[in-house]
């Protein structure tokens, strides 16, 4: 074969084109650490940082390519498919270190997200990614963000070594139900994935703990594991997708599930949908699965509104959840509790904890949620302050209609 | 009217020894007309400063730790009304502690949201400096690069120790409009005086924009996203930005392409792979003998007999020897055990594994497993609330407690808690009706029947569980017993 042929900058094209589908790119919630007692190169500070954004809107954060698009497996979503006729090619080891320390070095970027093909066999390819992590950690004092994509039965050791050099690593669920990856991932195993996801939980628990010796806890994959689900290419619904992802924060403690509407790929299989999903429904789950995590929803509660297990595409779950719930609204919002304020549509958790907190001094009227950047229009109908009220707004059959968005220009396809 | 005017490029100590002055003499905020350097040219035939004055007053001044971080950050802003505003929150702030925890106050929202914006262009600093390098002919020990950035707000100093944490190994310097700063591996200077852009280029920035190109996917073009966080200023000194356009411009089309292609057939190699992968599933396991606990135990692994497999991570089938003389059946794992894999692990399996020490029995030598072998449970945010098995699901899971009883033979089984005994005997009885007694089971083995180690975890009084954990102890001795007669 002529693969090592292509040029270094051929293959870079052709490597983070096979990677883009990934919408994972963050580079937060890792310890803080820096090169300059240590000397080496880089540091993470905790928050992450987007470099770049691309015409897609998305955050370029980190060098997200594979080691290889050559894959044994034969996915029907993925571009990298057996079946499929795209052009191949691979990175070797050495060839990632470099792109990623220079890349470092000129502030593209945070740090390298590596993800792979599977050849020959899931521990050699799991093998090759380590040591690139292997090397920009130990050969070359390396301290910027590192995030490794696991392959679901690599041997625990590999696994091991990759949480030594890591902030985060993850497994694609991929889709939401089993049969929906029988379907469309015949090689992979739902079972197999999310005994790697409960092993990494106790390897990441186990290493949290203090040993009897030292209190310093073993470094080990400090931000943690992620996954990503597929959205609109089986027929789940967003219900069965949100539970599906409740399911994995609560079993695994993943950090993120990331949703990405499925995208036409070049040669796509002819398994496949011919429709795209709107995203728009990529971003209600997000809203979704924020409600869920940090607003003391339930599943249930945001997907019950439609017999479907849609959620609306028009507006966003909280505020669909508000206008079906109408009799516990309005919410006065200089007496009422932390979860009740969290419910009123608008009100994000920052806002909810400035009114906590400048309540306490003094009475709040429209003017200060203004203040806070609360947009009147959408609250206004749902709270009670100082000097408001909403009278008989809360009850007119319009509210829906008060909300509608206006229709905008279709996206692409 | 007294006129203050300051150098105003980022300099907290001298708003702030002037601050303290004014106030010190009672000043009022109205009274105070500041003014940057840059401004005070306008400003003629305002009073300059009292000479009288230079000297503190009676008024003690005291200031928060909040608010220092704050004014620290808000005088970086280029706004010049920065030092009035920071001037009014101190004098209010002299009798009110408290005020900037009312962040809808009207002078509270602004100066939040002076210090946001400066944070904002920091971070974006922080993200959208690009380094080039300078390559010299001589061989050097550190590599050189420069940087041109052009900030809103005088950062440069407090952005600077960022940079130098992360760019240790290499010498920098970074340009702005508004200052600039160094660091050779020794020392980080930083300058405040205006800078000239440089002309430098570096080859690497085309490899970036090969990276920027493919990473970018045409299928779905959301432009207010990108300009949202990447405003146009910032493009000029990017050198990735002047691609935009064309990718724009070229996103239509390059979808429609991908659309219009038609499927292919699929590359030899697939073939190839698809035949071996055959060939490996089924050649490479090695199978264990049929009819023995270890096969039944990878059939468990694939069971669909009912819809919990979906939702839990795996089957938790028995474990222990499989000639046990004694086997243990308990409800179903738990989050523990459904991660792990294994029976009784998790802290119901503590106070089972403390109660067989405590009566003499070694865990080893007896066989451990539960009724129902999936964990059934609803998520609650972070966490999994153990759900009890219907009677559908103990009935489906039955099919294999009865293979493990038949294949392991055990003279005695100890069902623990309601759920084992009503899978074992088929009767939903109550448990206390017949707890501690030995019954017969199939005609040829014992069954006891006591709680399940989990019940005495739940127990909110610590007297009663004390006496309860002793019951559940004297139930176990009647094992131990039954186990060595």
């Amino acid at each position: 074969m002529n693969i090592m042929k292509k040029s270094l900058k051929h293959r870079l094209a052709i490597l983070s084109d096979a990677a883009k589908y990934d919408a994972s790119c963050a580079s937060s919630g890792t310890v803080k650490r820096d090169s300059s007692r240590s000397g080496g190169l880089g540091s993470t500070e905790g928050a992450g940082i987007c470099h770049a954004y691309a015409p897609d809107g998305r955050c370029i954060s980190l060098l997200k390519i594979l080691l290889t698009n050559f894959c044994i497996f034969d996915c029907a979503y993925c571009i990298n498919r057996s079946s499929s006729n795209v052009e191949r090619a691979r990175f070797t080891v050495e060839e990632v270190v470099w792109l990623t320390l220079e890349f470092y070095r000129r502030n593209y970027i945070e740090g390298l997200f590596l993800s792979s093909g599977i050849i020959r066999s899931s521990d050699n390819t799991m093998e090759q990614m380590v040591r690139v992590a292997r090397e920009l950690r130990t050969t070359h004092g390396f301290r910027g963000y590192i995030h490794l994509k696991t392959i679901p039965d690599a041997s625990p050791h590999l696994i091991e070594e990759a949480g030594l050099y890591a902030d985060r690593l993850s497994i694609n669920i991929e889709l939401p139900t089993d049969s929906g990856i029988a379907r469309f991932a015949p090689d992979k195993r739902p079972g197999e994935i999310r005994k790697s996801m409960a092993d990494l939980r106790l390897k990441i628990e186990a290493a949290n703990e203090p040993t009897l010796q030292t209190k310093r806890r073993k470094r080990f994959v400090p931000a943690g594991q992620s996954t990503q689900m597929i959205v609109g290419a089986d027929g789940a619904s967003d219900a069965t997708i949100l539970r599906a992802s409740s399911r994995l924060y609560g079993g695994y403690q993943l950090r993120r599930v990331y949703y990405s509407a499925f995208s036409p790929i070049p040669d796509a299989s002819k398994n496949l949908p011919l429709i795209r999903p709107p995203l728009e429904r990529e971003h209600r789950l997000y809203q979704a699965d924020w409600l869920y995590r940090f607003y003391g929803f339930d599943i249930e509660e945001i997907t019950s509104a439609r017999p479907d297990g849609m959620l609306d595409l028009d507006m966003d779950p909280k505020l669909a959840w508000a206008l079906a719930h109408r009799e516990r609204f309005p919410v006065d919002i200089n007496r009422s509790a932390r979860e009740i304020l969290l419910r009123i549509p608008g009100l994000g958790t920052k806002t909810v904890k400035a009114i906590l907190s400048g309540r306490r001094h003094r009475r709040l009227r429209l003017e200060d949620l203004q203040r806070l950047g609360v947009s009147l229009k959408k609250v206004k109908a749902f709270i009670v302050a100082d000097g408001w009220s909403p009278h008989r707004l809360i009850d007119s059959a319009d509210l829906n209609h008060m909300f509608q968005r206006k229709p905008e220009q279709l996206a692409l396809l | 009217m007294r006129s203050v005017i300051l150098e105003g490029r980022g300099d907290f100590i001298e708003w702030r020894d002037a601050a303290r002055r004014l106030l010190s003499h009672g000043i009022e905020p109205n009274d105070v007309m500041w003014s940057d350097a840059a401004g005070a040219s306008d400003m003629l035939g305002l009073s300059i400063p009292d000479a009288s004055e230079a000297a503190n007053g009676s008024h003690a001044v005291t200031a928060t730790e909040r608010f220092i971080d704050l004014a620290e950050t808000v005088i970086c802003h280029s706004s010049p009304a920065r030092f009035g505003l920071l001037y009014r929150i101190l004098s209010r702030m002299q009798s009110d502690k408290s005020l900037l925890n009312v962040a809808s106050d009207e002078d509270v929202a602004a100066v939040l949201k002076l210090e946001k914006s400066v944070r904002r262009d920091s971070h974006k600093m922080k993200a959208f400096v690009r380094f080039k390098e300078v390559v010299h002919q001589e061989a050097r020990a550190r590599r050189q690069f420069v940087a041109w950035f052009e900030p809103d707000h005088f950062i440069v100093e407090r952005v600077a120790p960022f940079f130098q944490r992360r760019f240790t190994d290499m010498d920098w310097i970074i340009a702005t409009p508004r200052g600039s700063m160094m660091w050779d591996g020794q020392n980080l200077v930083t300058s405040r005086e205006p800078a000239e852009k440089s002309t430098a280029s570096d080859t690497t920035d085309d490899l970036w924009r090969t990276y920027y190109a493919s990473i970018f996917n045409p299928a779905r073009l959301k432009l207010k996203a990108m300009r949202a966080e990447m405003p146009k200023k910032y493009w000029k000194n990017l050198p990735e930005a002047v691609l935009i356009p064309e990718l724009v411009g070229n996103a239509e089309r390059s979808v429609m392409e991908m659309r219009q292609r038609q499927p292919t057939m699929p590359p030899l190699f697939h073939d190839r792979l698809q035949e071996a992968t055959t060939l490996r599933i089924s050649g490479d396991h090695e199978t264990p003998v049929p009819g023995s606990l270890e096969d039944l135990g990878s059939e468990a692994r694939r069971c669909t007999r009912c819809p919990l497999h979906c939702n839990a991570t795996q089957t938790v089938f028995g474990e222990g020897p499989a000639d046990a003389r004694v086997m243990f059946v308990g409800e179903q794992p738990g989050d523990q055990e459904d991660l792990a894999g294994r029976p009784f692990v998790g802290p119901a399996g503590k106070v089972f594994d403390n109660a067989l020490a405590e009566v003499g029995i070694d865990r080893r030598n007896v066989y451990v497993t539960n009724a129902v072998k999936h964990f059934k449970y609803v998520p609650r945010g972070k966490r999994r609330i153990h759900q009890k098995p219907n009677a559908g699901e103990i009935e489906a899971c039955k099919w294999w407690l009865r293979q493990e009883i038949d294949l392991v033979k055990p003279q005695l089984v100890v069902a623990l808690g309601a759920t084992a005994l009503a899978s074992l005997t088929g009767r939903q009885g109550r448990l206390t009706d017949v707890r501690g007694v030995l019954m017969p089971l199939d005609g040829t083995r014992s069954l006891l029947a006591t709680v399940h180690p989990s019940y005495l975890l739940r127990l909110p009084d610590l007297e009663r569980q004390h006496l309860e954990i002793k019951r559940f102890h004297a139930d176990l001795r009647l094992v131990a017993e039954a186990q060595g007669a």
